[in-house]
């Protein structure tokens, strides 16, 4: 079995010195794991948040974006005479002027500020203005007349597979596709053989959007110094400033990006965008503040939401259940750039192995270019849609075997410290735990499967990283840095660049500092997000920042213990292992009498060492997967959820309710017990809202004999997303399942709790009437379609058929650790490329 | 802004707009917004936009004790001038009393039913004219109440469950949050 050869292989076994290395008993805290308020609360709820697009600056003129009519076309001429002359204008600016390109992946820096001769999608910025009012500005960028001549339009991957030229891009696999992997572990044929059972199932998850609440915003400022500053709505202000400096072409060091509290992000604000350079640029060539505040169309333009994929899985299992083969093929829609799409593609077939035991592993990805909105990381990044396809086919596994999908689940789950057969290190692991609880909760045992036809449970489980081990672009510095200033009067300072979005970032980093100091983490002083200010610390994405910020503030305020210590013992003639720091004093922990305050020993330390102040940093552990594509999917921990949902079906309409969800999360540690249930039931709505009724899709038409292609529906009215009134009851369950590798065994909250929800939607809706829905989101008519398909002796499917068929690349073969890999690839054996799929 | 004709910004006028107990003289723009002034024209950033569409609720303030999306009321509809006084306006600078904050405030800030925070201004006033008409509503009426508010943080959850904390603190019961509300099941 793989557990037990695993053993052996898993060398050098770093994972199992130090487990539970911070793990202190909850009673002996007074800061972490309790529902403190934010440190920003106050700020909050009075209205007084600094967000982007409340800034303003003397002489500040307001830019606008001209964007593209056209889904694909060249650039013939650009007329801006007519928008120069309108009174009021004070800048206008075009792409020639700025011609360096960016774009978040150093693999696919592939955007041009403004588009200089090729559109490529609906929305493409062509030319930007500034006025001093922003009518003005809109009316002049009316004003500015556009010469296109229209391009072929490539409106889906199958598309851009029959249509290699014109080429969206000059870069990428071939034609027009993005990019190919094809990643093998261990022989799936063998497993498939050595199966009960063998199934194949073909499913498509439609693309949908952040919607944060705040539209993106920035305020850029050039000044007399050749300095420019941005403040920008960004959850990634340091890859932003990389960003500048390159289209820029300025020196990094003249350039400050400050992130302001973001109004949401959810991964929506994690690309450098066009508007951002952009105003800088303006900034810099009118010598004026430059204010640039999306409308709410224009960030469904800039979306980089969740990727459409399509997915074929093919699963071979034991009679128990027990997996021996998984067969992985994804199809993602790109949209027209890169943004983080390369790691997306690794993404959907990353964490298909961290949550059962999973012999024999392959996986295949294509991503096409297309003339959409670009997409990108949304909540759970890439990670969402094959766990949607992964945990619909183990209902189905089940329901074939007759066994208890919890049941079989519970059974075959993945082993804490163990490596999987894509080499990511499993550490602490509550999973069985989260599936014991909801499955106590919801009653399952008594009632899936027995209640009346039209209502129903299903069960879902999924995982998540607590942070990226790698950086998006390589080096092999720490992810994150933190530095604390201790001042005489006894206020620390924090000072670290992640980014608050709403998640609470800033109160973690001060929950740490005064955890560790023995001080009141409201009376701290945090400084976040500001380059020129603040240590780098890579962004507020993928569940990094609870883990990273929180060890790098550890080690800081351990360090600063240490000052602090020495110079209070030296004071109080204590040896320094007795001192104990709480209460804001440092006191002997013999006689507690003997004590300074927190300023006093601040003041002893200043005395002593002079100017106190130290840093921390946090790098991720070397991963185990060495082979290419590897740098994809390791992370220091991962989180772990399983969720039960109950559904209402009428099936004579395929409407339904969902009254109730389960949710139990194992966050390793909760540092805010009162945040983290804010993470899950967040996490719990916007995947219902994915699993019910959000999609970003394409109306593609036909107008006067022109194809005519555009979003469907970039706007909130149109793009419908659950109201206070579709909510259901959430109980959820926080499962503690301390992790060696975070702060007091801290794993993230923030994205996991999400991943179950659409398939246990789906998995209740086969319990309730017996149909499977195999395409997110679930509508009301595509269960009516099942329905109607089942009652006229069809399949009792909703679904996609087939993938593409794709003339993949030569798999990288990586045996896995029970084959006695090391995490490399070897040589292939494999045969030549041969063609997949059915249709052709 | 620019005085010029050939300018499409017309040229503005002067109301007065009771905002929060205070008086204030505004030259504006005839065809802006409630929440264009609010913003703009006072500096009252406190209330926050989504969609500036009327779809989102993210911009609601209080007129006349009513919520109302200040991006859908033309400031004309509540300024005062020749044709009448103006009409009182409440919003998020207005709720807490000076250094103390609304019972919902609290509340808010007590349950992280403010995350990112950004809708929060238009969720607490709607709340806050709910309770005034109703002491003690119950779950549906809170979100029936709500639903034209869109938050994408929380999940709603934490901000019935502060509604109801600050309605029965507002009540003048001494209720503390449940345990299952901050620490889960």
């Amino acid at each position: 079995m793989a557990a037990e050869s695993n053993g052996a292989a898993n060398q050098p076994g770093t994972a199992d010195q130090g487990y539970y290395r911070h793990d202190t008993p909850q009673q002996d805290l007074r800061v972490i794991g309790k529902p403190l308020r934010k440190v920003d609360a106050r700020t909050k709820v009075t209205g007084r948040t600094g967000y982007a697009d409340n800034l303003s600056l003397p002489r500040m003129v307001y830019m606008k974006l001209l964007r593209s009519t056209q889904a694909h076309a060249r650039i013939r001429s650009i007329d801006t005479s007519a928008a120069a002359a309108m009174p009021g204008v004070v800048g206008i600016l075009l792409g020639s002027e700025l011609p360096n390109q960016f774009g978040i992946l150093p693999v696919s820096n592939d955007e041009h500020t403004l588009a200089i001769d090729r559109v490529r999608f609906v929305g493409d910025p062509v030319a930007a203005v500034a006025a001093l009012d922003e009518e003005t500005a809109w009316a002049a960028c009316r004003a500015i007349v556009v010469d296109y001549e229209p391009l072929p339009v490539i409106g889906s991957p199958a598309e851009a597979l029959a249509t290699p030229e014109p080429r969206i891009h000059d870069y990428g696999d071939e034609g027009n596709v993005h990019k190919y992997v094809n990643l093998q572990f261990g022989d799936v044929e063998r497993g498939f053989a050595e199966s009960d059972l063998v199934r194949q199932d073909v499913f498509f998850f439609e693309g949908n959007t952040h919607l944060p609440m705040e539209q993106h915003a920035c305020l850029a400022d050039y000044d007399k110094d050749h300095k420019v500053t941005i403040h920008s709505s960004t959850q990634t202000p340091h890859y932003l400033h990389k960003a500048l400096t390159k289209v820029l072409a300025m020196p990094a060091s003249n350039i400050r990006v400050i992130a302001c509290p973001n109004g949401g992000g959810f991964g929506g604000k994690s690309d450098p965008f066009n508007h951002e350079v952009a105003a800088c640029a303006m900034s810099r060539k009118i010598g004026r503040p430059v204010k640039c505040s999306l409308t709410r169309e224009e960030v469904f333009h800039c979306h980089r939401g969740r990727h459409p994929v399509l997915m074929k899985a093919k699963i071979g299992v034991r009679k128990d259940g027990e997996i021996q083969a998984l067969d992985f093929e994804s199809h993602l829609d790109g949209g027209a750039f890169g943004s983080y799409g390369v790691a997306s593609t690794f993404y959907t077939g990353a964490l298909q192995t961290v949550t059962y035991q999973l012999k024999n592993y392959h996986f295949r990805g294509a991503r096409y270019f297309t003339n959409k909105a670009p997409c990108g990381p949304k909540r759970g990044h890439g990670t969402v849609q094959p766990r949607f396809a992964l945990e619909c086919l183990l209902d189905k596994v089940a329901c074939d075997l007759d066994l208890d999908p919890a049941e079989m689940r519970l059974r075959h789950l993945a082993k804490r410290g163990e490596l999987t057969a894509n080499f990511m290190r499993i550490g602490s692991m509550g999973l069985g735990e989260c599936i014991e609880k909801v499955v106590a909760g919801s009653g399952w045992k008594e009632r899936r499967g027995k209640l009346p036809f039209g209502r129903g449970l299903g069960l879902a489980c999924s995982s998540y990283l607590s942070g990226a081990g790698l950086p998006i672009y390589w080096n092999a510095m720490p992810h994150s840095g933190v530095q604390l200033q201790l001042d005489r009067s006894g206020l620390v300072t924090v000072f670290c660049g992640s980014t608050d979005i709403g998640q609470g970032s800033m109160s973690v980093l001060a929950y740490v500092v005064a955890e560790v100091l023995g001080l009141d983490p409201m009376k701290l002083r945090i400084v976040t997000a500001d380059t020129d200010l603040t240590p780098v610390d890579l962004g507020s994405y993928s569940s990094r920042v609870t883990l990273m910020t929180g060890n790098a503030a550890m080690q800081a305020a351990e360090r600063a213990k240490e000052i602090v210590a020495a110079a209070v013992a030296e004071k109080l003639e204590v040896p320094k292992s007795n001192l104990v720091f709480a209460d804001e004093h440092v006191f002997d922990a013999a006689d507690p009498s003997r004590r300074m305050s927190f300023a006093e020993a601040v003041i002893a330390a200043e005395a002593k060492f002079g100017t106190v102040g130290t840093v921390g940093s946090y790098k991720p552990p070397r991963s185990a997967a060495r082979f290419k594509g590897g740098g994809v999917g390791p992370s220091p921990s991962y989180s772990y959820t399983a969720a039960v949902v109950e559904i209402e079906v009428d099936p004579e309409t395929g409407q339904y309710t969902i009254p109730k969800i389960w949710v139990a999360h194992d966050v390793g540690r909760s540092i805010n017990a009162a945040l983290v249930m804010g993470q899950i039931e967040g996490s719990v709505y916007m995947g219902l809202g994915e699993a019910t009724m959000e999609e970003s899709a394409y109306r593609d038409r036909s107008h006067k004999g022109k194809r005519v292609f555009l979003h469907n529906q970039p706007s909130m009215l149109d793009y419908k997303s659950p109201l206070a009134v579709d909510m259901p009851e959430v109980v959820t369950y926080i499962v503690e399942d301390h992790d060696p590798n975070g702060p007091w065994g801290a794993k993230e909250a923030g994205q996991g709790p999400l991943l179950p929800i659409m398939p246990a939607v789906a998995n209740a809706v086969f319990d309730a009437v017996g149909v499977r829905i195999d395409t997110n989101p679930i509508t009301p008519e595509r269960i009516f379609a099942a329905l109607q398909s089942k009652a006229k002796g069809g399949e009792a499917r909703f679904g996609p058929s087939d993938v593409p068929a794709v003339a993949w690349p030569e798999p990288r073969v990586v045996p896995p650790p029970w084959e006695g890999g090391d995490g490399k690839e070897v040589a292939s054996d494999a045969p030549a490329p041969t063609r997949s799929g059915g249709k052709g | 802004m620019s005085p010029h004709s050939e300018s499409p910004t017309p040229a503005k006028q002067l109301g007065v707009f009771h905002v929060n107990g205070e008086t204030h003289e505004v030259a504006f723009a005839p065809h802006h917004t409630l929440l264009e002034v609010l913003r703009e024209d006072l500096g009252l950033t406190g209330t926050t936009h989504g969609c500036e569409l009327g779809e989102c609720g993210t911009c609601t303030v209080l007129v006349d004790g009513t919520p109302v999306l200040s991006c859908l009321t033309l400031a004309l509809e509540v300024a005062g001038g020749a044709d009448g006084d103006p009409r009182p306006i409440e919003t998020i600078e207005g709720l807490a009393d000076g250094p103390n904050l609304h019972p919902l405030q609290d509340a808010f800030a007590d349950l992280g039913a403010s995350q990112c925070g950004y809708c929060s201004s238009g969720f607490m006033l709607t709340a806050n004219a709910l309770l005034r008409d109703d002491p003690a509503p119950d779950r549906a009426k809170i979100r029936t109440a709500l639903a034209g508010n869109i938050c994408r943080c929380t999940g709603y959850v934490k901000i019935f469950e502060a509604v109801e904390l600050a309605a029965a603190r507002l009540r003048g019961e001494a209720r503390q949050p449940a345990r299952e509300t901050l620490y889960g099941s």
